[in-house]
């Protein structure tokens, strides 16, 4: 792309840049971390949002795709709602600004991205990932709010944290760098929905990082609005013996991409991504992954089981690199497609770039329609067509979310959501 | 109970007549026993009765009692209280067994204007069925048929079919892949449902399933039709001399 020349703006780009001037003044940083905006923004501005030519947008072209950006709303009211699983710790962030209040969990400590953004901690955070990366640019210079979220060493929280990110209209950027300490043990929820039916955009950044032993399950479930775009991002590092489960569940939004970028820095680490993608009506889901296997002896797997009803489409882009040092590297990644309707759309593209000579990797893509014979099964038992099909499309997917069955209540909660979208859909 | 009139049925994908001019009376309180070499259309048959969509009737009718049924999908047909117990019971992953058993028993409920069973009600009815068919508790944690033995997929099926009391019960080789312990449990399953408003069709391949549940009446299908019927005496018969007598006095 060419950096030097001007291009003539869309109306989402002029919207963000506008989002951006309109703003000078009350977005919170000191000098470092303005000026960090200021390139950002000035990229934003002369290279624009990134077109099918980009490699990694090219299933996803958000500068045709992303037609308007809703002006931001400071008057917008969002409501809270209940916790996800009784009983967890909630961090409500309503309209992109974080609150903090209420007792924390013993081991875990909180303060406010604003705050990291005003003393100019957060600067080098703020860097994006390569020149492709659209939603660290567009985040890092609209970000207002967020939370920083730090476990300590050897700490178990029992219940799990959620942060609930409840958006009504106009636009949120977010940001939650979350450390855990060697040896935690903790789930996280990272919610975002919308209350209202008005258009909203919201762009949210996590950046974690797992010290020696820690063991995590991070959760990210997006119920947002039919009318919204969603950017959100996930960068994580690992560290020896390190244990990272991450659950991306997509079940709404009009315009959807999750990123989820990640290393492993100490051996024995092991990752697990198990996604859902729930989609339907005319919306666009895309979930793009790359991990490095960085360090030998780092095991990983992927699950991705897409569900595509009416004229919606689907992305998954995964991307496993294993360095040259990662021997013992084992990676398995898979994608598993339900195609229901004739104008479903899913594009699946997987990856490996290997290095290394002794090396376990593998990957593997389906799609498939209902097998006839199950449902033919179900029917002769006397369930109707429309519940034997909602039956096997659960099945599907119900498969995934059992792995977590060590905690019932977030097994419940997510096939909760799951067969409710279902309802909705079949 | 079941009236199959002159019935002409082919594969839907490719057109292949499978069932040639059947013609067969079922009445309440019957057993009757279909049997035939391979590839004579049992297995047709009993998926046409129950309405899988693969075949395709061009001629004939199906009455079942008195009315016809091809105009019937397969969970109609079920609620109406015709089943089928499978000869490959249908493994499905992440259905668990409990859930799909009390999906089966509501729905059939709803369709005839039955109040849902309560969940306590719901329980003490399975538990009593397995325990009967010596199924135990572990199994019906499991996945719908995931893992389970040939023996216990049979099982499953007739405890399915006692859960559901149907009107109808088709049993599809039943027998194959049984030892003769778990052959004695499911025929004492299907026995206790007998009775005088309820009819039992058993296809079977091999007589031996015979000794355990005792037909009234014998059919013996060959090329999609029934060439011969008889009483009990048919099967023994059939097992002494095999089938080439009968298909060649027929043709």
């Amino acid at each position: 792309m060419n950096m030097q020349q001007a291009i003539k703006m869309t109306a989402a780009e002029t919207a963000l840049v506008d989002a951006y001037t309109a703003q000078i003044g009350d977005l919170p940083g000191d000098g470092s971390v303005l000026s960090v905006r200021d390139t950002l923004v000035h990229e934003l501005r002369t290279a624009g949002l990134p077109t099918r030519r980009v490699e990694s947008w090219h299933y996803t072209d958000l500068r045709t795709l992303l037609r308007a950006v809703p002006a931001a709303d400071p008057t917008a009211f969002a409501d809270r709602v209940d916790a996800l699983v009784p009983g967890s710790t909630v961090f409500s962030v309503r309209n992109g600004q974080a609150e903090i209040k209420g007792n924390l969990p013993e081991g875990v400590t909180v303060r406010s991205y604003v705050d990291s953004l005003l003393d100019g901690s957060a600067t080098a955070g703020l860097a994006v990932l390569g020149f492709d990366d659209a939603i660290g640019r567009i985040n890092g210079g609209l970000v207002r709010g967020g939370l920083e979220i730090a476990v300590g060493d050897d700490a178990t929280v029992e219940n799990p944290l959620e942060i609930q990110l409840v958006q009504s209209v106009g636009q949120a950027h977010t940001r939650f760098p979350v450390t855990f300490g060697a040896n935690a043990k903790a789930t996280v929820i990272e919610r975002h929905l919308s209350t209202k039916d008005g258009e909203s955009f919201v762009s949210s950044v996590s950046d974690i990082t797992l010290a020696d032993g820690a063991d995590v399950i991070w959760i990210i479930l997006q119920q947002q609005g039919a009318a919204d775009t969603h950017l959100g991002q996930i960068r994580f590092d690992l560290g020896k013996n390190a244990k990272l489960h991450l659950f991306v569940i997509n079940a709404g939004g009009k315009l959807v991409r999750q990123e989820i970028h990640g290393k492993t820095s100490g051996e024995g680490a092991d990752f697990k991504l198990r996604g859902i993608n729930l989609l339907g009506g005319e919306s666009h889901t895309d979930v793009t992954f790359t991990l490095g296997h960085n360090v030998p002896h780092t095991t990983s797997t992927e699950i991705i089981r897409n569900v595509v009803f009416d004229r919606a489409k689907g992305v998954f882009q995964g991307k496993i690199l294993v360095a040259k040092d990662a021997q013992k590297t084992d990676a398995k990644m898979a994608c598993n497609t339900l195609l229901l309707s004739d104008d479903a759309d899913l594009s699946a593209k997987p990856e490996l770039e290997i290095f290394a000579d002794d090396v376990q990797c593998g990957h593997g893509a389906t799609v498939a329609d209902i097998d006839h014979t199950q449902l033919f099964y179900l029917m002769a038992r006397g369930v109707p067509e429309n519940k034997a099909r909602a039956m096997l499309v659960n099945a599907f997917v119900a498969e995934i979310v059992e792995e977590l069955e060590d905690d019932e209540a977030l097994v419940e909660a997510l096939e909760e959501v799951i067969s409710t979208w279902l309802d909705r859909h079949a | 109970m079941l009236e199959i009139k002159n019935l002409h049925a082919r594969i839907a994908e490719d057109g292949t007549e499978i069932i040639r001019g059947l013609n067969l009376t079922v009445k309440a309180g019957e057993v009757a026993a279909i049997m035939g070499p391979n590839g004579s259309g049992k297995s047709t048959l009993s998926y046409i009765l129950s309405g899988r969509e693969d075949y395709e009737v061009t001629e004939g009718d199906i009455l079942y009692n008195g009315e016809s049924i091809l105009e019937l999908d397969a969970s109609e047909r079920a609620a109406k209280g015709i089943f089928l117990a499978f000869q490959y019971p249908v493994e499905i992953p992440g259905v668990a067994t409990m859930q799909f058993l009390k999906v089966a028993m509501n729905e059939q409920r709803k369709y005839r204007g039955e109040d849902e069973l309560t969940t306590p009600e719901f329980m003490r009815r399975v538990k009593e069925a397995a325990a009967e068919l010596k199924i135990a508790p572990e199994m019906l944690r499991r996945p719908l048929n995931v893992g389970f033995s040939g023996g216990e997929k049979k099982r499953a099926e007739i405890l399915q079919m006692s859960l559901l009391q149907p009107k109808l019960c088709v049993l599809d080789e039943t027998d194959s892949g049984l030892d003769i312990d778990a052959l004695k449990i499911v025929a004492d399953g299907v026995n206790a449902l007998r009775s005088p408003d309820r009819a039992v069709v058993v296809i079977t391949h091999y007589q031996r399933l015979l000794d355990y549940i005792v037909p009234d009446t014998v059919h013996v299908l060959y090329k999609g039709q029934v060439i011969k019927s008889g009483d009990k005496t048919l099967a023994h018969e059939l097992e002494a001399n095999g089938y080439a007598d009968i298909i060649e006095a027929a043709a």
